[in-house]
């Protein structure tokens, strides 16, 4: 992470890319990032939406962006994002100024991203593909009400589910055995390790993911205002760990070395509100700590 | 211009090389995949320019077409049956993007039972998706109405994407003679393509299939782009008339065959029509006065054209080689709906035949003529029927008998 214009949070880019008024939730952790990572990236960009939460931010005759948007499919963001840049490479090749091209950028959910549009992705990135693919994890189908999808955590209350009982998929995980150019996570309130990774991620060629966790109020229940404070216990208690992917190794970025229990951050949600009433479910919290830990002592590179 | 003996495949590879197609995104699937490995072959190795991009499924191909269509490339893919439905919600997508881009469907009948052989099922399905349909009945045709899709498809009143079809094996794999264009003179038909308003640039930013809420804008836009269907009526006309100035074969909305004087018709699409008129041929010969109906479009749908031909007729037989379960033929229920309350129409007779590639022979099409004249004599019309022979069901029989009869394994209670 050297070499990155944003040593503080005074350098972060100062224009906006994304307008107010959006049809998002309040609170909304997708949008907290999706902003932060538009101001780096810049107005040349061209969003390829799959279905899901953010398809609403296009929303005849209105768009928050100032760049441009494709809505697609849930399942095919990926091979929009390829004919739109094989169409580019075409109409450059055959003359078109370079100062026209476009960045581009799927945005996706996790349902999507791990679920119907997995096949679509690793096909993409296996093509080589040059693409950003942001996904804003809110660990559900949150658009239509936050049914369980298959990054919903451990533990987690959905509409479809009381309690699951399977652990998140690990999409950082199936992203980088594909050895694409670059993964990393994201989070919105982290806004510098944020910054130097999209800075990096754009600076390079091919298939590169920004995998962020949403925090997300209505999905997860918890009060808009405290999206921020859901996020920093996220990577704090090592629940979310910010990392990325280059030349064939992971880095962990931010390293919680005093890490706080994990029941800090579960205990905000009412997701989780069952695994502390009506009474204290110790073995489920332990588990959820015993996998948090098991990951943190397996981590060499901090 | 120079004659070469090309398969249907082949013929649809050309159109799209002479249709200087920038974009080919391809998956394979029987009987489709000569196409694209045809185009793949010319692409590598510089015979073609363009760029040709392997998809992982026909969804991903089809929202790969849209995406450079919108770009603002010329882009051409094809597909057949499963692949048809599988890419079914991105054929769906499409004409409401005004992505004017061209499609081959090579027909193959869908499962179950799972088959390799040509019916109409597949590209039935894409009927209401906004999607122009042509429909061919020779490899001369396949080339030239590809040629015309995307004359269609760019249209600036028109501005949908094109289905060309051709039937699998009967056409895809049969090499006919055809005429093929220089390139000059299809440039002289066919323009480079000039996508106006679509294109993703970095100085006019756009967002492209925005959501709407209300039903207001959804109304709006959705018969908007049923409209620009619809004009695409006479601008096939007109297109055809250009068509017929530079290469010198005219192509019609409805083809018609031995109509005058017939009080008797055939009505079919696709390369099935081309044993119709053989058997027209013989039909008359023996003095029946019968003839023959071939709708090039099924969407948008000639409604005026059937009508001006049929009304006035004492019965028209369609021949659907689709089924819609539960209905019947599609084809049949489409032209009914032409003809309903018309005090002049024909008796209409539903055949449905030629399923999973099944042939019909000249026979049959005496049967279809004798029972349409006895319908015309009595007043009575006859049910639908299925076109199965004695023979065809006896084979099933036996095969039944086998699956049936298997030996037992040891144990198992007889």
């Amino acid at each position: 992470m050297t070499d990155s214009s944003f040593a503080h949070l005074k350098n972060l880019p100062k224009a906006r890319q994304l307008a107010g008024g959006t049809p998002m939730c309040a609170g909304c952790g997708g949008l907290q990032v999706l902003h932060q990572v538009l101001d780096i990236l810049g107005e040349n960009t061209v969003l390829i939406n799959a279905a899901g939460c953010m398809t609403l931010l296009a929303n005849y005759p209105y768009t928050p962006l100032r760049g441009s948007w494709l809505y697609t499919a849930m399942a095919s963001a990926p091979a929009g994002a390829q004919g739109v840049r094989d169409a580019l490479d075409i109409l450059l090749e055959r003359g078109l100024p370079k100062e026209q091209d476009l960045t581009v950028v799927v945005l996706s959910g996790d349902g999507a991203a791990g679920g119907i549009g997995l096949s679509a992705a690793s096909a993409a990135i296996e093509r080589g593909l040059d693409f950003i693919y942001l996904v804003y994890d809110n660990e559900g189908y949150g658009n239509t009400g936050q049914q369980q999808s298959a990054s919903t955590p451990h533990g987690a209350r959905t509409a479809t589910c009381r309690d699951l009982r399977r652990w998140k998929k690990d999409l950082f995980a199936i992203w980088t055995a594909h050895l694409p150019t670059y993964a990393a996570t994201l989070i919105g309130c982290e806004p510098l390790d944020l910054a130097r990774k999209v800075e990096k991620a754009a600076t390079m060629k091919g298939p590169r993911l920004l995998l962020a966790l949403a925090p997300c109020p209505t999905g997860w229940d918890f009060d808009p205002a405290e999206t921020t404070e859901i996020g920093r216990l996220a990577v704090r208690s090592g629940i979310w760990p910010l990392k990325e992917y280059a030349d064939g190794r992971v880095t962990h970025t931010r390293a919680p070395h005093d890490r706080l229990p994990v029941e800090d951050y579960l205990s905000r949600q009412g997701r989780f509100r069952h695994l502390f009433e009506p009474q204290r479910d110790a073995v489920q919290l332990g588990e959820i700590q015993a996998a948090v830990d098991t990951y943190w002592n397996e981590i060499r590179d901090y | 211009m120079t004659r070469h003996l090309l398969s249907g495949n082949a013929a649809a590879a050309w159109g799209a090389r002479l249709a200087r197609a920038d974009y080919v995104p391809a998956f394979p699937i029987t009987p489709q995949t000569e196409i694209i490995e045809t185009l793949a072959g010319w692409i590598e190795s510089g015979a073609m320019p363009g760029r040709l991009t392997l998809l992982e499924s026909e969804h991903s191909m089809l929202t790969a077409a849209c995406a450079a269509a919108v770009t603002g490339v010329r882009v051409f893919t094809a597909t057949s049956s499963q692949g048809l439905l599988y890419a079914l919600e991105m054929i769906y997508a499409a004409p409401g993007l005004r992505a004017p881009f061209v499609l081959v469907n090579v027909s193959r009948g869908v499962q179950t039972p799972v088959t390799l052989e040509p019916d109409h099922t597949d590209v039935l399905a894409a009927r209401d998706s906004g999607f122009l349909q042509l429909h061919c009945a020779t490899c001369q045709e396949v080339l030239d109405s590809i040629l015309i899709a995307y004359r269609l498809a760019e249209h600036p009143d028109i501005r949908l994407p094109v289905l060309v079809n051709l039937d699998g094996f009967y056409l895809s794999f049969t090499r006919e003679p055809v005429l093929l264009p220089s390139v000059e003179q299809t440039a002289r038909f066919l323009p480079p393509f000039a996508p106006e308003h679509l294109r993703f640039r970095a100085d006019q930013p756009v967002a492209e299939g925005a959501a709407v809420l209300g039903s207001a804008a959804y109304s709006y836009f959705r018969y908007q782009s049923h409209l620009a269907a619809l004009a695409a009526l006479p601008a096939f006309e007109a297109i055809c008339a250009e068509f017929d100035t530079v290469f010198g074969r005219s192509y019609s909305i409805v083809e018609a065959y031995r109509m005058e004087d017939a009080d008797n018709v055939f009505l079919m699409i696709g390369s099935f029509a081309t044993k119709a008129k053989v058997a027209v041929d013989r039909l008359r010969d023996a003095g029946r006065r019968v003839g023959l109906l071939r709708p090039r479009l099924t969407r948008p749908w000639p409604e005026a054209g059937l009508q001006r031909w049929l009304l006035g007729r004492r019965t028209v037989m369609v021949v659907d080689q689709n089924l819609s379960m539960g209905k019947g033929g599609v084809l049949a229920t489409e032209l009914a709906s032409s003809l309903y309350g018309r005090p002049d129409a024909p008796r209409l007779l539903s055949f449905i035949g030629g399923l999973g590639g099944r042939d019909i022979g000249v026979e049959e099409f005496h049967e279809m003529a004798a029972i349409a004249q006895r319908s015309a004599d009595t007043g009575a019309t006859p049910p639908p029927r299925l076109l199965y022979t004695a023979d065809e069901l006896r084979e099933v029989r036996k095969l039944q008998a086998i699956a049936h009869n298997a030996p037992r394994r040891a144990g198992e209670p007889s």
